[in-house]
């Protein structure tokens, strides 16, 4: 366990060099969320609510949403597919760790300093420019951070898989880029699930995006309530379980026909 | 002359070399079409829910963003420069580009071509006919020679923001994040601006242009009076832009000192 915690101190250690460019990120992300507000804004018009959020809702909805996506979102599955396209991953697994869970924990690191490096203050920053509804209530916190701890799980295990493909398609830039696309939309990072027309929802009901982005601004938004945000948070904790499924069977097949293309 | 010849040759080499990894183009073109559905799917959900946008209507909407496709293809698939600060400046490719006869900056648009990309503006134009044959907007004569101006226009503005973010590289060698989130903010230029507060608008319009990109620009199609005067600065704008980051970027390029090796 020692070398999985070192892992992440590292991979923070790592970042902690790199910080200054997160504070011209914060700047970029305000302005983003800025467009949205007002987007948003001209969407609501004169209608106090749409499918169950206000407009403050609806703000605060947008600003979760983009300051949660900087702890969860990580890009080993870039690295994955470089490793494994340098030849560098032969090496990886002749180590006394498991690759995977090494990778996932080098993401880990780099999501906490994101978190404390970038969406705290980011999150302070906005509150200033843009009116936001914080919860007011201890336990909404606590089933945030909960949930947003799901989300990073089940968003790292995406990016696994997606890395793990490498092994099967050689060069998946393309898979990567189309991944983070559907991940943006169908997790609820641009539209709340609640949005689309119903249909929609509910084909989107049995895939795990919406666990990565949705439930955690639901959660904080304090739009579920009693029994819906504890089904919520059980959706996601089912979804990081059945993950594990195809994860542990890809790598077995991956291990087992690995073509080292150089190195 | 022998920069047509040279960007002849090198298309050439990139399809052979493209074509042998056909999948991979197929996913790649697969994936651009899919970011390209995403924006249609916002727009389409968002009207699901109102009328107009600031007195824009949903078919106006799809109109600008069919449009702001085309020149976004163009520049992706000619300067595709994103990655210009990890795989030139930190890891020392500059160093050979520089010794290389044309301008470097012209050397790095064609090794980083990214043809396929202009897939994206077939579906663009097609996304801007569909909406605009809802629409029955009028059609002129010069209406295509108008069409052409304003896309070269916007491809300019795009890659004149790039290659000036890009050039920062120069100067400061850490890693820089701003790319991939300039990508984001050059959303904002396919709404309508009358949407945004002043300092957005004004932001969009003079210092990161984006909106010269597609509401402007589209906006002359759209018969929209009020803004046939940024619908014409759009060719002004992008060479303007254009211009200063060439320069900005030859300033970068004598401050190069190389790193890497």
């Amino acid at each position: 366990m020692d070398k999985y915690i070192e892992m992440v101190r590292i991979r923070f250690l790592m970042m902690l060099a790199y910080r200054t460019n997160y504070y011209s990120g914060i700047l970029i992300y305000s302005i983003n969320i800025g467009a949205y507000f007002f987007l948003w804004s001209a969407i609501y018009g004169d209608k106090g609510n749409i499918q169950g959020l206000s407009v403050l809702q609806m703000s605060t909805y947008v600003a979760v949403a983009w300051m949660a996506r900087a702890f969860y979102f990580n890009n080993i599955d870039r690295e994955i597919a470089l490793e494994i396209k340098e030849g560098k991953v032969a090496v990886e697994l002749l180590r006394p760790y498991h690759y995977l869970g090494m990778k996932t924990m080098q993401a880990f690191g780099e999501g906490v300093f994101r978190l404390l490096f970038f969406s705290m203050p980011g999150m302070i920053f906005i509150a200033f420019v843009f009116p936001l509804e914080f919860p007011g209530n201890a336990a909404t916190w606590i089933f945030f951070a909960l949930s947003l701890v799901f989300s990073f799980i089940i968003n790292t295990q995406i990016n696994l898989l997606t890395g793990i493909m490498t092994f099967f398609l050689f060069n998946n830039d393309g898979l990567i880029r189309a991944k983070r696309v559907v991940v943006d939309l169908f997790s609820g990072l641009l539209l709340p699930i609640s949005f689309y027309p119903g249909w929609a929802q509910g084909v989107m009901q049995y895939f795990p995006f919406q666990a990565i982005s949705y439930v955690p601004n639901m959660i904080f938004t304090e739009a579920y309530k009693g029994n819906e945000l504890l089904q919520a948070l059980l959706y996601q904790g089912i979804w990081a379980i059945l993950l594990l499924i195809p994860i542990q069977l890809l790598w077995m097949l991956a291990k087992k026909q690995m073509v080292i293309q150089g190195g | 002359m022998y920069y047509v010849s040279m960007f002849i040759q090198y298309a050439g080499q990139y399809m052979k070399t493209r074509l042998q990894y056909r999948a991979d183009v197929l996913v790649e073109i697969f994936s651009d079409f899919l970011f390209q559905a995403v924006n249609l799917i916002f727009i389409l959900v968002v009207f699901g829910h109102t009328q107009s946008l600031s007195g824009w209507n949903q078919n106006e909407i799809i109109f600008i963003y069919g449009f702001f496709l085309i020149p976004f293809a163009i520049f992706g698939a000619f300067f595709n420069i994103w990655d210009f600060n990890e795989r030139y400046i930190v890891k020392g490719e500059m160093d050979r580009i520089l010794t290389r006869p044309i301008h470097s900056l012209f050397q790095i648009t064609l090794e980083r071509m990214e043809l396929e990309s202009l897939f994206g503006a077939v579906t663009g134009f097609a996304v801007m006919m569909y909406a605009g044959s809802q629409l029955d907007l009028p059609f002129y004569w010069h209406d295509p020679l108008v069409f052409i101006l304003f896309t070269v226009g916007g491809v300019l503005v795009y890659a004149g923001i790039f290659i000036m973010i890009a050039s920062i590289s120069f100067y400061s060698d850490s890693r820089t994040s701003i790319m991939p989130m300039m990508y984001n903010i050059g959303n904002y230029g396919r709404y309508p601006v009358d949407i945004y507060n002043k300092a957005i608008r004004f932001v969009l319009t003079w210092i990161l242009p984006f909106a010269f990109v597609g509401m402007y620009p589209a906006a002359y199609f759209l018969r929209k009076e009020e803004w046939y005067t940024y619908a014409f600065l759009t060719p002004v704008v992008g060479v303007a832009f254009f211009l200063i980051a060439v320069f900005v970027w030859n300033q970068g390029v004598k401050q190069y000192r190389g790193a890497g090796n």
